[in-house]
């Protein structure tokens, strides 16, 4: 049973690892704008396509 | 030569590029049909270069081009100095710059934009920010210049908006959002950990069974040092801010009690009591409690800052005023950034352009249109020798100015030295929050003693604890979280249909009006769309055509609008004119071909009395035979008198206007002829939205203009109307698109229908807190039932609120305009 607490312990620290990428990311400005990359990604594929 | 004919058939073409209706003489290329050539030339421009993936993304996804023009109006780019100012990098082989866009609407504007690069060589990248209208450029000055830049977007349709304002770069900064983001996600992270450790206790651990003690004990301790960071960091501000509130009270310097403290009472007590609970009773605390209520406040508080931030309401003279100006010395032309204009400096001013500082007219014909400054409707004509006020726009030809004052010291912008503007307007908060957090705090407060009281005497050892349970679940939720969601939901609801408002505030504010100030050119009446309509006998091709020549010579604002409405008829050969005259208030009268021709008003042309004319006409008589009237019409908003008449009935209106008293006998059944003010000069309005404040009243100003701009920002709440959001608003605590004018008595009723639901959930949750408290009044409240019966009660006040804005908002129509979403 003692596993369990080596367990809870890794789960926290995955989790914390996860807290610090959302850190990273508002940091970073990756929520700034919400709307343009969606649409970024979607449109190029569709160039690349037309270019071939 | 034969003049156009306006085509017979209905069927309306629509434009391949912006989507408007075609007029008479669609351009066609390619078996696509323009309105007009500048369509056709975005059309041209991305077949060329393989970009028309642009059409298939969205129909019609351009920007209607008619308005577009800029002869010279860039030319100041090309000034090194100017570019400096403009530029946040600089390098031989690489410049980067940042132009805000306020056309950008759909996705094929982003697919557009960031393809820039195929279009312009020697731009290395484009990228667009969708949410703040931000394009951000890099390319290489050897290949290509900034001027030539702007120029192919305005030919595309993306007119980047450079003004004074532009080279005064001030980065906003984020870091207040950021750090309550990351608080949320710090919270957010240890309430769902202390909620998972949590849940042995929930399924009752057995506490005699040796091994089960020993991991309720690692999760109790898990649990508390995940608490930590929730209680020191999370609930850091409401600590801090009810310690000040409390301070300011017992200091005296105020009778406000903020929301801060009952809220500050619960958190500490939580902690208090589950500190105890873990270290002395070896049981299990209230930390999913205590982080959940930590979580679901910074929630709110976060709901409560949202923003529309493609908007700005903090604008003023600035970001109307031109960046640069053409200044002449010693034969030779430059630019000069508009704010570095001294004394003496020669400048010139171009057609449509602003006159950026106090000016003595040297060469040309001045014909000052002052409109968006005093409010004024009629243009100017200034003679050379005569002084002109920054801020006007120039109609007409190209003219020379000697400057008489420094920007910053002109007429106009002095307003912005006057005491209102110094600080940021602060909105304040209203009273139902005041009331709420004082009677909340004090009613909390007694109910826990007197029930610590009741223990002392009947079971003392029940007296801490059912003290601090009381003051754990009582939970001012209905102010701190129910208020920001409804609020929010209200901005939103008001955002689609045009209304944008600054803050929250503004919305609770909105319920305490008592008078409705406003304006009336530009915001009453209509500034420019005009529409001419002409009623009487048919008038014949040349007989149009001898009216917009005899018309042309004239600058009055009515003969130009009906020459634009004639502008089809203008006939290349000159017809011969004599005897020109322009009588001053009523027409004018000229000898065309030899032909007697009388334009002008009612008395002026046909000899009546009687002119009691709500619109503006303009009558014909050729040869001395009458023919009828062109029908200035619509100059005043759609439904105006529906709008006026329904606010009456619960406002005090007053009108401040910068124009003549010509409209009063219109305007005098909805103001009452006291309250009717014309000839307001800027600082004048001001004054009187002082004065009537100091009066003790609430007042809600409505204008468009920079004339408005001290009164929207003296009273209550400022309403600045716009025909388009994105273009130039003075400072305000709301953007009114005018489209929506007619709707104004509805959002004000809708602003008082959220906050009387507010008030319904701020009831439900007294009743939560009733059941909540008494069961903790009698000591047994389990740590099972907190963590469950808390949040429960708080999101079903939130969902009770919001649920019964949006049934409201549905009743009141004013969810059928759909959201504007990204197509892909």
């Amino acid at each position: 049973m003692g596993v369990i607490i080596f367990l809870v312990i890794l789960a926290l620290l995955v989790a914390g690892g996860f807290l610090v990428a959302f850190f990273w990311a508002t940091q970073d400005g990756q929520f700034e704008d919400t709307v343009s990359p969606a649409v970024r990604m979607l449109i190029d594929g569709e160039i690349e396509n037309t270019d071939v | 030569m034969v003049a156009p004919q306006p085509s017979t058939t209905k069927a309306k073409i629509k434009c391949h590029h912006c989507g408007d209706d075609c007029n008479e003489n669609p351009f066609n290329f390619e078996e696509h049909f323009f309105c007009c050539n500048g369509c056709q030339t975005v059309y041209q421009i991305l077949q060329n270069n393989g970009l028309c993936t642009y059409y298939d993304l969205n129909e019609n996804a351009g920007i209607s081009l008619k308005a577009t023009h800029f002869e010279h109006k860039y030319n100041y780019l090309s000034e090194p100095k100017i570019q400096k100012q403009l530029l946040q990098f600089e390098s031989e082989k690489l410049n980067k710059i940042t132009f805000f866009i306020p056309a950008v609407h759909c996705s094929s504007c982003v697919w557009l934009l960031e393809n820039f690069q195929k279009i312009k060589a020697g731009v290395y990248s484009s990228r667009l920010n969708f949410i703040k209208k931000e394009l951000a450029v890099s390319y290489n000055p050897t290949v290509v210049t900034l001027k030539e830049i702007v120029e192919l977007l305005i030919t595309l349709g993306y007119e980047p908006s450079i003004n004074l304002q532009s080279s005064e770069r001030t980065e906003k900064s984020n870091k207040k959002e950021n750090s309550l983001i990351f608080k949320i996600g710090v919270v957010g992270f240890c309430f769902g950990n202390i909620m998972l450790l949590s849940f042995p206790e929930y399924f009752n651990m057995d506490l005699n069974d040796l091994v089960d003690v020993q991991y309720q004990r690692f999760f109790l301790y898990l649990n508390f040092g995940l608490s930590l960071p929730v209680f020191f960091y999370g609930a850091s501000s409401y600590l801090v801010g009810a310690w000040r509130s409390l301070k300011e009270f017992f200091g005296k310097q105020t009778n406000v009690m903020s929301v801060d403290i009952p809220i500050a009472l619960g958190v500490i007590a939580l902690f208090g009591r589950s500190f105890y609970e873990t270290f002395v009773n070896q049981s299990a605390g209230y930390w999913d409690s205590l982080a959940g209520l930590v979580f679901f406040l910074l929630l709110g508080k976060w709901v409560q800052n949202v923003t529309f931030n493609f908007l700005s309401f903090n604008r003023d003279y600035k970001s109307y005023f031109p960046l640069a100006v053409e200044v002449v010395s010693e034969e030779k032309a430059t630019y000069k950034n508009v704010s570095e204009l001294v004394i003496g400096d020669k400048m010139v001013v171009r057609n449509e352009e602003i006159i950026p500082a106090d000016a003595i007219l040297i060469k040309g014909e001045a014909n000052i249109d002052y409109s968006f400054v005093t409010g004024e409707s009629a243009t100017e004509a200034v003679k050379t020798g005569e002084l002109i006020y920054a801020g006007g726009r120039q109609i007409g030809k190209q003219i020379e100015l000697l400057v008489k004052k420094p920007v910053s010291q002109s007429y106009l912008t002095q307003l912005w030295n006057d005491q209102p503007f110094e600080k940021d307007k602060y909105t304040p908060t209203t009273e139902l929050a005041n009331l709420f957090s004082k009677y909340f705090t004090f009613i909390t407060l007694t109910i826990a003693i007197g029930t610590g009281i009741f223990w002392w005497f009947v079971n003392p050892d029940k007296t801490w604890i059912s003290m601090t349970a009381i003051l754990m679940v009582a939970c001012p939720c209905a102010l701190t979280l129910s208020m920001p969601f409804t609020m929010n939901t209200v901005m939103a609801i008001f955002g689609r249909n045009k209304l944008y408002v600054k803050n929250q505030g503004v919305i609770q504010l909105m319920n305490e009006i008592d008078t409705v100030v406003f304006d009336k050119t530009g915001t009453l009446t209509k500034n420019s769309q005009t529409k001419v309509l002409y009623e009487g006998e048919e008038l014949s091709t040349l007989q149009k055509q001898q009216i917009v020549a005899v018309l042309k010579n004239s600058n009055h604002p009515l003969s130009r609008m009906v020459a634009s409405h004639l502008v089809n008829f203008q006939r290349e050969e000159a017809f011969t004119i004599s005897g020109f005259e322009e009588i001053k208030g009523n027409g004018l009268i000229a000898k065309i071909d030899g032909k007697e021709i009388k334009l002008g008003s009612a008395e002026f042309v046909v000899v009546l009395e009687n002119s009691n004319e709500e619109n503006a006409n303009v009558h014909v008589q050729l040869d001395g035979k009458y023919y009828g009237k062109f029908v200035i019409s619509s100059r005043y908003r759609k439904n105006w008198r529906e709008v006026l008449g329904d606010l009456k009935k619960r406002f005090e209106l007053i009108l401040l206007s910068g124009d003549n008293a010509g409209a009063k006998t219109l305007l005098q059944p909805y103001f009452g002829e006291s309250n009717l003010h014309f000839q307001q000069k800027p600082g004048d309005k001001l004054q009187f939205i002082k004065s009537s404040k100091n009066e003790g009243r609430n007042i809600l100003m409505i204008g468009d203009g920079l004339n408005d701009a001290g009164a929207l920002r003296q009273s209550q709440i400022g309403i600045a109307l716009s025909d388009d959001a994105h273009s130039f608003t003075p400072a305000c605590d709301a953007i009114l698109e005018a489209k929506q004018f007619h709707r104004l008595p509805d959002f004000l009723r809708f602003s008082q229908i959220s906050l009387r639901t507010v008030k319904a959930s701020l009831v439900l949750s007294l009743v939560y807190n009733a059941i909540c408290i008494s069961w903790a009044a009698t000591g047994n409240l389990s740590p099972v039932f907190a963590a469950i019966f808390m949040p429960l009660s708080t999101i079903s006040v939130v969902l009770f609120a919001v649920g019964l804005t949006y049934l409201y908002a549905y009743q009141m129509g004013f969810l059928t305009n759909k959201v504007h979403k990204l197509k892909i």
